[in-house]
C-alpha cells in the first residue's frame, strides 16, 4: 500500500487573505522577523496500487479532479510504501 | 412553467428559493441531491447554504453529487440554471460558470445589505431592472470572492457576461462582480440573496424583478 501526502497551496499569483491575517497576527506577537505566511491544505491518502508509477498517476488524477481548484491552487506530494494494516 | 430547486445536504436556502418562487406563482417543487433526473423542469435554482458541510471547498462536493449530471444536461439542453450563494460556488466548481469564489479579502462571514449595480439588464435574470439601477439585496458569505485569471475576466467583459456588480465591493471581488451567466446566457451564479428580498414585511422588495425577470424570460421562449 502506498501513502500519498500530498500540499496543496495557492498558486503565487492568488491572494492569500488567511495567511495575511496570520501573518499580521504574528507581526503584533513580536515575531518582527516572519516575511511571508502561506495557509495551504494537507491530505494522507492510503492507496493500492501495483507499483509507484500507478500510484503516483492514480494520485496526480484525483487530486485534480477533486482536491484542488485548478484557477487558484496548485500541489505536489510524496508518495511511500506503507505496510498494510492488520484487519480488527 | 415547472422550476426545481435543489436540496444539497447542508442546504438552507432552500425553502427561502422555494417561497419566493411560489410568491411569483412558479410551479416549484424541491428536489434532493441524490436524484438523477431533471427532464420534467424547465428552470432549476441551486440555493445557499453549507452543501456537505463545504468542506475542502465550497461547492467542491456538490458537484459530484448524482443531481450535478443531471443539472449539467439541463444547462447544456438551454434551460435557465440558477446558483445563488453557495448555488453559485456550486456552478463554477462543476465547470458550468467560469472562475472561482475565494474567501473573502479580509476573511470572515458578513451579512449585511450592500448595493448592487445592473451592468447588464438584457438577460434572462436581469430584463425587468433598468440598465445601471442600483439595487439593495443582502449577502450572507464567508467565501464570495470572485476570481478568475486575466483571460476569463476579459472574456467575460467583452460578452457581457457580468450582470450584476457591487456597488461598494465588500469582499474583494475582481472587477467587482457580483453575479455572472455564461456566454450562453442561460446559467447565471450570483453571491447575494435576492430570494431573501421579496417581501415587504422584510423590508427589502428589491429582489422581485430578479425572479419577474426570469419568468418572463420562461414566458418569451415557451
Amino acid at each position: 500500500m502506498y501513502l500519498a501526502k500530498i500540499y496543496v497551496t495557492y498558486k503565487p499569483s492568488i491572494l492569500d487573505p488567511q495567511g495575511e491575517v496570520i501573518k499580521s497576527a504574528l507581526k503584533r506577537m513580536d515575531y518582527a522577523d516572519i516575511q511571508q505566511v502561506a495557509q495551504g491544505k494537507y491530505f494522507e491518502v492510503k492507496l493500492n496500487a501495483k507499483d509507484v508509477d500507478t500510484a503516483s498517476s492514480e494520485v496526480k488524477s484525483f487530486t485534480e479532479a477533486l482536491l484542488i481548484n485548478q484557477n487558484t491552487e496548485t500541489y505536489r506530494f510524496d508518495l511511500s510504501l506503507v505496510e498494510d494494516e492488520v484487519e480488527a | 412553467m415547472k422550476a426545481a430547486v435543489i436540496s444539497f445536504p447542508g442546504s438552507n436556502c432552500d425553502f427561502d428559493m422555494l417561497y419566493a418562487l411560489k410568491d411569483f406563482g412558479i410551479d416549484v417543487q424541491i428536489v434532493f441531491a441524490k436524484e438523477n433526473n431533471l427532464d420534467e423542469f424547465d428552470a432549476i435554482f441551486l440555493p445557499g447554504g453549507f452543501s456537505y458541510g463545504d468542506y475542502l471547498r465550497t461547492g467542491a462536493i456538490a458537484r459530484f453529487s448524482p443531481i450535478m449530471s443531471a443539472v449539467t444536461k439541463a444547462a447544456n439542453e438551454g434551460k435557465l440554471i440558477v446558483g445563488v450563494c453557495n448555488g453559485f460556488q456550486i456552478l463554477t466548481e462543476a465547470g458550468l460558470l467560469p472562475g472561482q469564489l475565494l474567501v473573502n479579502k479580509n476573511p470572515g462571514f458578513i451579512c449585511e445589505e450592500v448595493p448592487l449595480k445592473v451592468v447588464n439588464n438584457n438577460t434572462n435574470f436581469s430584463n425587468a431592472y433598468s440598465l445601471n439601477e442600483t439595487i439593495m439585496i443582502p449577502i450572507a458569505h464567508g467565501e464570495g470572492n470572485y476570481f478568475a485569471d486575466d483571460e476569463v475576466l476579459t472574456e467575460l467583459e467583452n460578452n457581457h457576461q457580468v450582470v450584476f456588480r457591487y456597488g461598494n465591493n465588500p469582499n474583494g471581488s475582481l472587477n467587482d462582480i457580483a453575479g455572472i451567466m455564461n456566454e450562453k446566457g442561460n446559467v447565471f451564479g450570483m453571491m447575494p440573496h435576492p430570494e431573501r428580498a421579496v417581501e415587504k414585511v422584510t423590508g427589502n422588495i428589491d429582489g422581485q424583478n430578479f425572479f419577474k425577470s426570469i419568468l418572463s424570460g420562461i414566458l418569451n421562449q415557451a
